[in-house]
């Protein structure tokens, strides 16, 4: 039987998997959207599964929340990068320095 | 009721709002546009004017009570109980009517000598005279912290706008400076204002406190008031800020913005503070006798003009600090009235003198563009009236008697000896130490033969400039052979302070 | 009588101020008409004034003009207290000054700053007179410094000479020094009587005395002595005593006319003036009179010495006036006051004689002023040379000249001063005063036979131009000798043994040596009767002879005897190397030392360490802080992360 412990590690391994994905990852701008994307999946997840386990709705709804949320910032980061690699030729990461102090 | 009532705002805002007016009718041409002609009239009839008020002041003051006169008292940020609270004793007084009676001679003085932005220059340094005189007559500890740090922006944008070549540097450590000191101020303020639940400096004065309490807040009000001063060792942005400033900037610096230290010292740390400051004055009195011999020394050998009556100044204001703190070392407390009637008719005359040094190196900056001593010689053989008021001045700033130099000194250097030997000893050092920076500078700029063309080819004072310098030099002599007037507006004011200052606040808890 | 004082006093002010700032406006004559009218007023009135006080019998008065300021009960004050002693000094300076005013439309009449000249020293006699006038401490500061100040202006007349600027300098400073002692005096003074006035303070004397000040800890000394000697110093430095005396000879690169006026008649003799004043204090403190006695001695006898060197006529009789004070300093030590003030009006007299001569000679001689150039002057300048004889007469103490009767006053009072008690400083004194004699005699003649005797040592084109002086310089010559010669025999009766200050100085009884001299005087005649039984008529006269042998009969002795005693000749000839202390030990030590404080201290350790270093360390930690803005997204997302961790695991644990 699958139970709540299955989902939370699941999640966790998303999670872990996202963030090594931002620490990891010096080369693509877009792999960092896409890991953000992830670890908020991640949280979903949990989301859901707590959900189901208390029996309380609410978790979905604020699942469908997360999702519209995300959905407008990958738009949005989306269109910064494009902007971004319009000015500078670029998305690699380790090249996006511009806040060194 | 009517306009006495109100005197010391309108004392206050008058500037202030011809400074905002001067502001805003000026345009940035120069010195010779018809514009800039019409604001500089505007502002010499604001601080006329001004003085003018000053002077009804000083008419209506009472000599014969030591209580705050022309008071206004309203609520001005009721849920702090902040108060816009204004009055004026004996000590703030004749600041005050310093202030007034400096600024118009500062615009006079910078008639048609600043070129760039004159309208804004003139603003300024009425804006700068209106909080000056604020801050002497502020009462509440809030207004008092507001109208004391407003101060700096004017004064900072004179020399930063208008000074020389190093104008950053200098204005940088000045605002750095005094700020750093004054914001440990405000929050000895908020203390205060825990125990006594408004900002009244009245009700601070009758608050009591512990020594450990009396000491900290001391230290703190001490970081302010020392670098206003300036205290050794917090002295060393004074010299840069007076080289770097314009003429006129030096003289309000000097003659004014220095006071403020003073002032604080009399109106704050000592009745607040009685017993910290006892605790405190061996320390405050061998700081002031430092600044008179060390400094003494070090104003020796300045080749700047400028840095070297900054120096002078220095010196001087130590016996301001002397004067003030000698109150528990005299015998039996006999000397203390002495001393501290000193260091207030010290400060002032200091105001007169030391901006009188500076108003004549600034006479002789316009000419040459240079301030360094060794650019001139023989001055006296092209500028024959100048250097008399030059020589006259010298004196001053050395003591001379029958000069109002001489006044405070001799009070400070006899109520000194009434408190120690070795106090006098050092503080009478000044006689020699006053002489030989300040003649020595006299014999190389003034006297010889002329030095080089540049000297030959000087003017002497225009009539401006002799009239700036001639006010000056009657101001300073009539306090010289007649103090009296000066003297009794002041005596009531310190004698009531000093018997509050020697009660112990401890006896209170 | 109060009108007149204070006519005495404003007249040569207003006539100074008038000078000084319209004399552009106002021309050469007016500038010198109305200073000498002036000051002549104020000679006349004075004259009155001593007439009042002395034939009339009037009474001293003690009033004060107005508070200058009152605080912590302390009343200071302007006033004047006029008895014998005042008057007697009004009469002598204004008389001195008006000769010079005189004089100086002689001297200075080619001088662009002739205005200024007449508008100084109408000043100079305003502030003489508050001086002498005062009946407070706080008005004879005054006084003291503003005469100070009028010389320091005088010395730098010519303010394009070098030596002229830093002599004045010298001079302020010096006498600075001096007044750094006497102000702390005052500050005593009114530590133990709370008073500035002389009268209330006089009262008060006895207090004083017995109290102790410890000026070093666990060492209390007798509070009189040490108010009395701070006094003193001041007195040193105006009345120029060693170690205070170096300004006074460098004074003479001023006009002559003040080196009559300022630095030999008047200014220089107020350190007298103000002992003499001070009688009722200095009375009552012996170790101060030790002292004053000690540093009179030595002066008298030491700067007399130097005299000998001196090739510069105006030199010569600077080191005599130095000689002279310490005369004068020695009869205050021995409580002579009477005996000093009045070798100070005969002084004032000859010497201002002997300057104004001097001026005559260095006017025909071009401003030539090496007597090593000179010589055989008498036939060109008779006048001269004549007035010239009796002040240098007067000077050595020739029996019957004015200098005769106050000098062997002076030295009989010094023999018969027994009380001192202290052997040592009574037997110094005693031997300098009589060598003294001898010294100043040789100086003297040396001079006088160098100028206008002997072979004409100038050159051609010089002696084509001598001639005798014009008469506005040479009247005062004539009007100073009369003086010179007569004032002694006429008045060393009355004032040294007829009581003639009365109250206005007060001498212990048994300090009274003039008392005791007294009872032996039977008029000026049996006086010089006397002194011919003494040993200082025939020193004098010894040392004119020695001068005359080896400076007139036989030149080449003097040129030897420097050769042999090349030693003694050089520490003489840089004047005990005083000057070489002072201006390479005290005046280059003090301004290394500003050097130091400035450089060391203001710039290195303030600015340098504590301002500049604050903003340099924060400057630094900044520096390692900004590394860590690496500007990498995955830094900042693990710091965030790594933080957020450490919080968690904070609030788990905790």
């Amino acid at each position: 039987m699958i139970g709540l412990p299955h989902y939370l590690t699941l999640a966790a391994i998303l999670f872990a998997l996202a963030i090594a994905g931002i620490f990891i990852n010096r080369r693509n701008l877009i792999l960092l959207l896409m890991c953000i994307e992830l670890m908020l999946l991640a949280v979903n997840f949990n989301f859901v599964a707590f959900s189901r386990y208390l029996g309380d709705e609410t978790g979905q709804v604020f699942v469908f929340f997360i999702l519209t949320v995300a959905a407008a910032e990958a738009a949005i980061g989306l269109a910064i990068l494009v902007v971004l690699f319009r000015n500078r030729r670029s998305i690699n990461v380790q090249e996006l320095n511009r806040m060194k102090g | 009721m009517g306009l006495m009532s109100h005197i010391l705002s309108v004392l206050i805002w008058l500037p202030i709002a011809g400074g905002i007016a001067v502001v805003l009718l000026g345009d940035k041409g120069d010195a010779d546009s018809a514009r800039a002609r019409q604001m500089r009239w505007l502002a010499l009839a604001v601080s006329l004017l001004t003085f003018v008020f000053s002077v009804f002041l000083y008419m209506d003051f009472n000599n014969a009570s030591s209580a705050m006169q022309f008071v206004e008292r309203t609520p001005w940020i009721d849920a702090f109980r902040v108060e816009y609270f204004l009055g004026v004793d004996g000590i703030s007084a004749p600041l005050i009517l310093l202030t007034a009676f400096i600024t118009p001679l500062v615009v006079i003085a910078g008639w048609d000598t600043i070129k760039t932005r004159p309208a804004q220059y003139f603003a300024a340094f009425l804006v700068l005279e209106g909080l000056m005189i604020g801050v002497f007559s502020a009462l509440d500890g809030v207004l008092f912290y507001v109208l004391w740090e407003a101060m700096l922006v004017p004064m900072f944008l004179i020399i930063g706008v208008w000074g020389g070549q190093r104008r950053v540097y200098a204005t940088l450590k000045f605002f750095l400076y005094t700020f750093l000191g004054s914001v440990l101020m405000l929050v000895a303020f908020i203390f205060l204002y825990t125990r006594t639940g408004n900002f009244s400096l009245l009700a601070f004065m009758d608050l009591p406190l512990t020594l450990r309490e009396q000491q900290y807040i001391f230290i703190a009000f001490l970081l302010a008031f020392a670098v206003k001063v300036p205290m050794w060792p917090v002295h060393t942005w004074l010299p840069d800020a007076h080289v770097e400033a314009p003429t006129g900037g030096s003289v309000i610096l000097a003659a004014i913005m220095l006071k403020m230290g003073g002032y604080g010292f009399v109106r704050l740390s000592l009745p607040i503070l009685p017993d910290g400051s006892e605790y405190f004055a061996g320390l405050m009195i061998a700081l002031s006798l430092i600044a008179v011999v060390y400094i003494g020394f070090v104003a020796l050998m300045q080749k700047d003009m400028k840095k070297l009556i900054a120096y002078s100044s220095i010196a001087h204001m130590g016996f301001v600090t002397l004067g003030f703190f000698l109150l528990w070392s005299t015998m039996g407390g006999s000397g203390a009235e002495l001393g501290m009637t000193g260091g207030m008719v010290q400060m002032i005359s200091h105001g007169l003198v030391s901006g009188a040094m500076f108003l004549c190196v600034g006479v002789l900056y316009d000419r040459m563009h240079s301030r360094q001593i060794a650019d001139y010689g023989g001055v006296a053989n092209t500028m024959p009236t100048f250097a008399a008021f030059m020589v006259l001045f010298s004196m001053a700033n050395a003591g001379l008697p029958g000069t109002s130099g001489f006044v405070g000194e001799f009070m400070i250097i006899i109520a000194s000896f009434k408190a120690n030997f070795w106090i006098a000893f050092f503080a009478a050092s000044t006689l020699i130490l006053g002489a030989a920076y300040t003649l020595w500078m006299v014999k190389r700029v003034v006297y010889g033969e002329i030095a080089n063309p540049n000297v030959a080819a000087l003017t002497d004072l225009n009539r401006r400039e002799f009239l700036v310098l001639g006010v000056l030099a009657a101001s300073v002599l009539l306090i010289g052979l007649w103090p009296a007037p000066l003297v009794d507006m002041i005596s009531l004011t310190v004698r009531d302070l000093l018997v509050h200052v020697g009660q112990s606040k401890l006896a209170g808890l | 009588m109060q009108s007149y004082h204070l006519t005495i006093v404003l007249a040569p002010l207003l006539a100074a101020i008038i000078a000084g700032l319209f004399g552009r406006q106002i021309g050469r004559a007016a500038a010198h008409w109305m200073t000498i009218i002036a000051v002549g007023l104020s000679f006349v009135l004075s004259v009155l004034v001593l007439k009042h006080l002395y034939w009339d019998g009037g009474l001293a008065e003690n009033y004060s003009l107005y508070t200058w300021a009152v605080s912590d009960g302390l009343r200071m004050e302007v006033g004047f207290l006029v008895d014998r002693l005042t008057a007697l000094m009004m009469v002598v300076v204004t008389f001195v000054s008006l000769m010079v005013h005189i004089y100086t439309i002689g001297y200075m009449h080619d001088d662009p700053g002739y205005q200024r000249f007449f508008s100084y020293i109408s000043l100079f006699t305003f502030a003489m007179l508050m001086l002498v006038m005062a009946n407070n401490f706080l008005q004879l500061f005054f006084g003291w410094e503003a005469v100070g100040v009028v010389s320091y202006l005088l010395i730098g007349f010519w303010f394009k000479r070098e030596s002229a600027i830093f002599a004045n300098l010298k001079a302020f400073l010096v006498n600075r020094v001096g007044d750094f002692g006497f102000i702390l005096g005052i500050a005593g003074v009114v530590m133990f009587t709370n008073s500035l006035d002389y009268a209330t303070v006089f009262s008060a004397a006895d207090g004083i005395a017995q109290q102790q000040i410890e000026v070093f800890d666990g060492r209390p000394w007798n509070a009189m002595s040490v108010i009395c000697i701070l006094l003193f110093i001041g007195a040193m430095g105006k009345s120029a005593q060693a170690p205070l005396h170096v300004w006074l000879p460098d004074s003479m690169e001023g006009p002559t006319p003040i080196s009559a006026l300022i630095h030999a008649a008047t200014m220089v003799t107020a350190g007298i003036f103000m002992v003499a004043r001070m009688s009722p204090l200095f009375e009552l403190s012996e170790t101060a009179l030790a002292v004053v006695l000690t540093i009179g001695a030595l002066t008298a006898f030491f700067m007399g010495l130097l005299g000998i060197v001196q090739n510069d006529i105006k030199r010569v009789i600077a080191y005599s006036t130095l000689s002279q004070l310490g005369y004068m300093t020695v009869a205050l030590g021995v409580s002579a006051y009477s005996a000093a003030i009045f070798h100070l009006m005969t002084h004032a007299f000859f010497k201002a004689l002997l300057f104004l001569g001097a001026g005559s000679v260095i006017i025909a001689m071009h401003h030539e002023q090496d007597i090593r150039k000179m010589g055989g002057l008498r036939k060109y300048m008779p006048i001269t040379y004549w007035t010239a004889v009796i002040g240098t007469l007067a000077l050595i103490g020739f029996p019957g000249t004015s200098g005769f009767f106050s000098k062997d006053a002076l030295i009989e009072a010094v023999k018969d001063s027994h009380w001192q008690g202290q052997g040592l400083v009574y037997w110094i004194a005693y031997l300098s005063v009589l060598l003294g004699v001898f010294v100043t005699a040789l100086y003297s003649f040396r001079m006088f036979f160098l100028v206008f005797h002997g072979e004409e040592r100038m050159d051609k084109e010089t002696r084509s131009h001598l001639h005798e002086s014009p008469w506005v310089v040479t009247a005062p010559l004539i009007l100073l000798a009369i003086p010179s010669a007569i004032v002694g025999w006429i008045t060393i009766g009355p004032v040294l043994f007829g009581d003639f200050f009365g109250d206005a100085i007060k001498v212990n009884a048994e300090h009274d040596v003039l008392r005791h001299l007294g009872e032996t005087f039977h008029g000026s005649a049996g006086f010089i009767v006397h002194a011919l039984q003494g040993p200082a008529v025939y020193l004098a006269l010894a040392g004119a002879l020695t001068a005359w042998f080896l400076y007139l009969q036989r030149p080449d002795i003097p040129e030897r005897l420097r050769e042999k005693m090349s030693g003694v000749y050089r520490v003489l000839d840089n004047k005990y190397y005083f000057d070489d202390l002072y201006i390479k030990g005290f005046a280059a030590g003090g301004r290394r030392l500003g050097q130091f404080f400035y450089s060391k201290g203001d710039e290195f350790v303030i600015d340098g360490m504590m301002v500049n270093g604050t903003a340099r360390s924060i400057g630094r930690f900044a520096g390692v802080l900004r590394r860590i803005q690496t500007g990498y997204l995955y830094h900042y997302a693990f710091a965030m992360f790594f933080g957020v961790t450490l919080i968690l695991a904070w609030l788990l644990w905790a």
